[in-house]
């Protein structure tokens, strides 16, 4: 297939656009902006619907609306923006309402920086709107994977019911990469797929009053609240099956990197530095940031292993949180950081490396 | 084998749609992996733009390295910027016409001079400054073969056909000046 040469932004959303979201809905900040102006383009040529919200929080409601009627539909943010749309988002987690967002993440609190970062790892993984609900969080690390994660988000959401979340940075949002597009689902194939929702979607019931759609995002009932959450845990437990990792030459590695999205892509880099200069080095880099591939780390041997190097562009640390979960004091861990739009130096992970080895 | 380069210079000079054609050359007809990372602050028109395009034959890590094979240095300010981020025997680019290459306070590196604002004006159109400049950079490096560049050229100005002998002569000549230059 012939690779084409496109900026992180528009390739999630032609992914999405060929996984059939036919709503987008959205509002204007960096660094994502050219997600929403690329559907704007691009929906009208495939029968489909852009919206610029007058807010975050209309947009985000707009979309909930949207795949509530059966539309695989999506939006996206950066940081403060994905803050805003947090009501919406825990909304269609309690209704059970598939949708994909994608937060295309900067650098601090509040409006923090519109450089890239990796500042919104515990929001994007612990809590990312009221009421303790959970999610799939992909975190690609190329633009080509961000393109992959988007086309099969959609279907993760539908099958679930339930939210997916695209954790991307500033740097795979506006960097361009060549990428290979999946195939275009036939307006057949989408049709199929929103017919398929219609037991529980507002996809037109007619008269039919029993058997109405009726979308909740919260119960009266105690008991029926308390069901509705046991059901949405068993859920999130059954996606043990979806962790995905890549393991990079972990087996003999006396320093392990662990990191994800932009990071871990710098991080393997460096990998491959060490590896040519005779240094063992491995890379973990998480692909399912949420569900987390906690296992992974069982197969470092920590028997060589001198430390696990957290890399990653958020000060304080955050991802090394479920880092040390997985290496459950095994070996100790250090850490690589820098923040505020700052983009992760190879040089510097490399001297972290150095450091650990010359211990 | 992979190559950093940074395009430096004032916004509006054509630093990014440099890069862009680079970039897009490099993924349209060869089988190398290639990077584009614009740069981007808070910036007004007139202030700096940069971005950073990595050419390689393995996976791509940082799309924005700590060290530069490749300097192109559009304007005085971006000279002062990013001279230090050039490897020592790196390739360093000059906008000739308003880098003065005596503020180059570097001797270990080799410098590739082009007066790329004066030759755009005398071809009549100032914009193709940086067409002019990308020709010198592939004719001096060869990173990507210059026909396969013009090409892309040719594509991405399709729409307006006639802007097309412009930019031709412009990146032939800066094709010229940096053949000459080796």
């Amino acid at each position: 297939m012939a690779r084409i040469l496109m900026k992180g932004c528009e390739a999630i959303a032609e992914a999405a656009v060929r996984a059939g979201c036919r709503f987008f809905a959205g509002y204007p900040i960096t660094p994502q902006n050219e997600i929403p102006e690329y559907f704007a383009r691009r929906m009208p040529e495939v029968g489909g619907s852009f919206v610029q919200g007058e807010s975050e929080v209309a947009s985000v409601n707009m979309v909930y609306g949207a795949a509530s009627a059966g539309t695989r539909s999506m939006t996206s943010s950066s940081s403060p923006g994905i803050a805003l749309k947090s009501e919406g988002i825990s909304y269609c987690a309690a209704a059970r309402i598939p949708i994909v967002y994608a937060n295309i993440s900067r650098g601090g609190p509040g409006v923090g920086a519109i450089q890239p970062a990796q500042q919104d790892y515990f929001q994007a993984t612990r809590a990312s709107g009221n009421g303790g609900f959970e999610m799939l969080v992909l975190a690609p690390s190329t633009v080509q994977e961000a393109v992959d994660l988007t086309y099969t988000a959609f279907d993760y959401a539908d099958r679930d019911r339930n939210p997916v979340l695209i954790l991307a940075d500033g740097v795979i949002g506006t960097m361009m990469e060549p990428v290979e597009l999946p195939p275009m689902k036939t307006d057949e194939e989408i049709a199929a797929i929103k017919a398929s929702k219609a037991k529980w979607a507002c996809t037109g019931h007619e008269l039919d009053y029993a058997n109405r759609a009726w979308i909740q995002p919260g119960q009266w009932n105690t008991q029926i609240m308390q069901q509705e959450n046991e059901k949405a845990a068993a859920l999130y437990a059954s996606w043990e099956k979806d962790v995905q990792v890549e393991e990079y030459m972990v087996d003999d590695a006396e320093v392990v990197i662990a990191a994800y999205g932009v990071s871990a892509r710098i991080g393997r880099s460096v990998v491959d530095l060490c590896r040519a200069a005779g240094k063992k080095v491995g890379l973990i880099r998480p692909i399912t940031v949420h569900p987390f591939p906690y296992a992974a780390f069982d197969h470092i041997d920590y028997g060589v292993c001198k430390a696990v190097l957290d890399v990653e562009m958020s000060i304080p640390a955050q991802f090394v949180q479920d880092v040390r979960m997985g290496v459950k004091d095994r070996c100790p861990i250090e850490t690589c950081l820098c923040s505020g739009g700052n983009i992760m130096s190879r040089e510097a992970v490399l001297r972290a490396v150095d450091a650990i080895l010359a211990k | 084998m992979e190559t950093n380069l940074c395009v430096a210079g004032f916004g509006g000079q054509g630093v990014m749609t440099l890069g862009k054609f680079l970039a897009s050359a490099t993924c349209d007809a060869t089988d190398k992996n290639v990077t584009f990372f614009p740069s981007y602050g808070a910036e007004q028109r007139g202030g700096t733009a940069n971005c950073f395009v990595v050419i390689s034959d393995g996976a791509i890590g940082a799309p924005l390295g700590d060290v530069m094979d490749d300097l192109i240095v559009m304007n005085g300010p971006s000279l002062v910027k990013f001279l230090k981020t050039l490897k020592p025997g790196g390739a360093l680019f000059i906008n000739s016409s308003i880098v003065d290459e005596k503020d180059v306070d570097r001797d270990d590196v080799k410098v590739v001079k082009a007066p790329v604002t004066e030759l755009a004006l005398e071809m009549g159109n100032a914009k193709v400054l940086n067409v002019i400049m990308l020709g010198v950079y592939v004719g001096y490096t060869e990173v990507v073969p210059p026909e396969v560049v013009w090409e892309t050229i040719e594509h991405k100005l399709g729409s307006k056909p006639k802007l097309l002998p412009l930019n031709k002569a412009a990146f032939e000549k800066g094709l010229e000046l940096g053949r000459a230059q080796k």
